[in-house]
């Protein structure tokens, strides 16, 4: 079993803060679809999720408030899932709420230095 | 002259009561590695009360009685193997027990509870693992009998005795002292404490053994000892609360679990009349006591989805809220079981259409829950199918009353 990381990207548009009633639906959806991997045995970390706002430090020192405007996608968040193969990753990332409101799911395994 | 009724009665219940406060009280005195001598000491000390009682009548206070006899064998035992100038002494120099022992063997309330816990404590230690531990702490903390402790585990008297052996070994080599840990490590600690209560309690609820007394005597005794740590203020956090009360939800409903001739009464079939208000009343008092500091623990969880199934209803609002508590419970740890249990709520919550992908996914095809689960999924849309997976479970089900279930619900299956 190797790890990888599941990566939840937004659009930008629908990047904010939903109303509390919807925010309620979207908890469940994400603890349904979370639920269901550790279910199969197969979360490693439930990772983090991201605030919805935040600042960008630029190499000339500038600071500005959030990346957003720039970006067609912002980083959500991430959660850590243990699979056999790239193949089984991928099964594990469908259902991701995020796909439902147009984001995307990265996917990439975690860099492990080859044993000396 | 026989033993009376009355005092063959009295004599069991200070048993239950005394035998691990005396057996503590000596260990603190003298050291663990001395504590087999201790329950030796505590079972001859019992088998005078015996013969006295039934000969003289029972003494004004037998507690007090039992204690000057314990310590009148302690301290002749110890002088006539001189063990105390050889042994105790040197390794107690060189610990921390010195300190903390007192020179008298002391029956006092306060020092009879500092010497449970530190045995508690003790007996916890992550240095011993698995059976031998839970076979240690019912012998030592609950008195129980090497006999009664093979029943539970439904094995015979010599592996229980060599699980002992080797537990109170390793106490010795690993030289395991009576002593609480330092705070910072308490919560770590009584986390392993807790799962040992857990444990214990599971072994009683989910028994292997079908002797019925056994059984809900382990369940009192993990009620017993949780109920203790609450009563001192360092163990009494709220993952005890919660711990407690998950214990009282589930022990609620023993009356109602069990036909008359030992088989299994599922959930869905049970008579609600027989749960016991009063536990559950209780079992909703420690969890909303339990319901502080910032730690959401698995008992609290568990907990509460205990309640929630000894509220009356089974409606698809409910079966949502336990969907959910499993949810956050398989975050914190997997368990087959629980994913079994996560997919049957979900099954409830949402029906058998969404629930059975999801089914599938599990992979649990050595845990014969998994082909009951997946039968129940299919039992309308493909009756044949269901009856091949019962087929399956069958073969892998261990015990007798599993077994008739399954054999009930391809009997139905057939007849449909």
């Amino acid at each position: 079993m190797k790890e990888f990381v599941i990566l939840f990207r937004q659009p930008t548009g629908s990047y904010q803060k939903p109303l509390p009633e919807a925010m309620e639906a979207l908890e469940k959806k994400w603890a349904d679809w979370t639920g269901g991997i550790a279910a199969q045995g197969k979360l490693a970390s439930q990772g983090i999720r991201l605030a919805y706002d935040g600042r960008v430090l630029k190499s000339s020192g500038v600071v500005t408030d959030g990346p957003f405007a720039e970006l067609r996608e912002i980083l959500g968040g991430f959660m850590v899932v243990r699979a056999a193969d790239y193949d089984e990753a991928v099964t594990l990332a469908h259902g991701c709420p995020v796909l439902e409101t147009g984001g995307s799911v990265e996917i990439r395994p975690i860099y492990q230095e080859s044993p000396a | 002259m026989p033993t009376s009724p009355d005092t063959q009665f009295l004599l069991k219940q200070l048993f239950q009561q005394e035998f691990s406060k005396i057996v503590a009280v000596i260990s603190s005195r003298y050291g663990l590695a001395h504590v087999e001598i201790a329950e030796d000491l505590v079972s001859d000390t019992f088998l005078s009360a015996t013969e006295h009682w039934t000969t003289d009548g029972l003494p004004p206070n037998p507690t007090a009685w039992l204690y000057a006899v314990a310590k009148q064998k302690t301290l002749a035992h110890f002088r006539r193997e001189n063990i105390y100038a050889k042994k105790v002494a040197p390794a107690l120099t060189a610990s921390a027990e010195l300190a903390t022992s007192s020179p008298e063997i002391d029956f006092s309330p306060q020092y009879i509870r500092d010497s449970q816990l530190k045995l508690f404590f003790a007996i916890c230690t992550p240095l011993i693992a698995g059976e031998a531990q839970i076979a240690l702490a019912l012998r030592v903390l609950c008195g129980f009998g090497i006999d009664e402790i093979a029943m539970a585990f439904l094995t015979n008297k010599e592996t229980i005795n060599k699980r002992l052996v080797r537990a109170k070994a390793k106490l010795r080599t690993e030289g395991v002292r009576m002593e609480l840990p330092p705070e910072p490590e308490i919560a770590d600690r009584l986390n392993r404490v807790l799962h040992i209560i857990y444990l214990l309690f599971n072994e009683g609820y989910y028994s292997r053994t079908q002797d019925e007394v056994i059984r809900r005597e382990l369940c009192l005794e993990a009620m017993r000892l949780a109920l203790f740590l609450t009563e001192s203020e360092l163990t009494n956090r709220p993952e005890t609360q919660a711990l407690l009360a998950l214990m009282c939800f589930h022990a609620s409903r023993f009356d109602a679990r069990q036909t008359a001739d030992g088989g299994i009464v599922l959930y869905g079939q049970q008579d609600r009349r027989k749960w016991d208000a009063d536990l559950i009343a209780q079992g909703i008092q420690y969890l909303d006591r339990s319901a502080r500091g910032n730690r959401l623990s698995s008992y609290h969880l568990e907990a509460r989805i205990a309640q929630l199934h000894c509220l009356p209803g089974d409606g698809p609002d409910k079966w949502e809220k336990i969907l959910q508590l499993h949810n956050q419970l398989l975050m914190l740890q997997y368990s087959p079981a629980l994913a079994l249990n996560r997919t049957y709520a979900l099954y409830r919550a949402r029906g058998a259409a969404k629930a059975l992908p999801e089914a599938r996914k599990l992979q649990l095809e050595t845990n014969h829950f998994y082909w009951v689960l997946l039968a129940e999924l299919l039992q309308h849309t493909h009756p044949q199918e269901a009856i091949i997976y019962l087929k399956r479970a069958l073969e892998q089900a261990r015990t007798i009353p599993e077994q008739q279930l399954i054999h009930e619900r391809i009997d139905r299956l057939s007849k449909a």
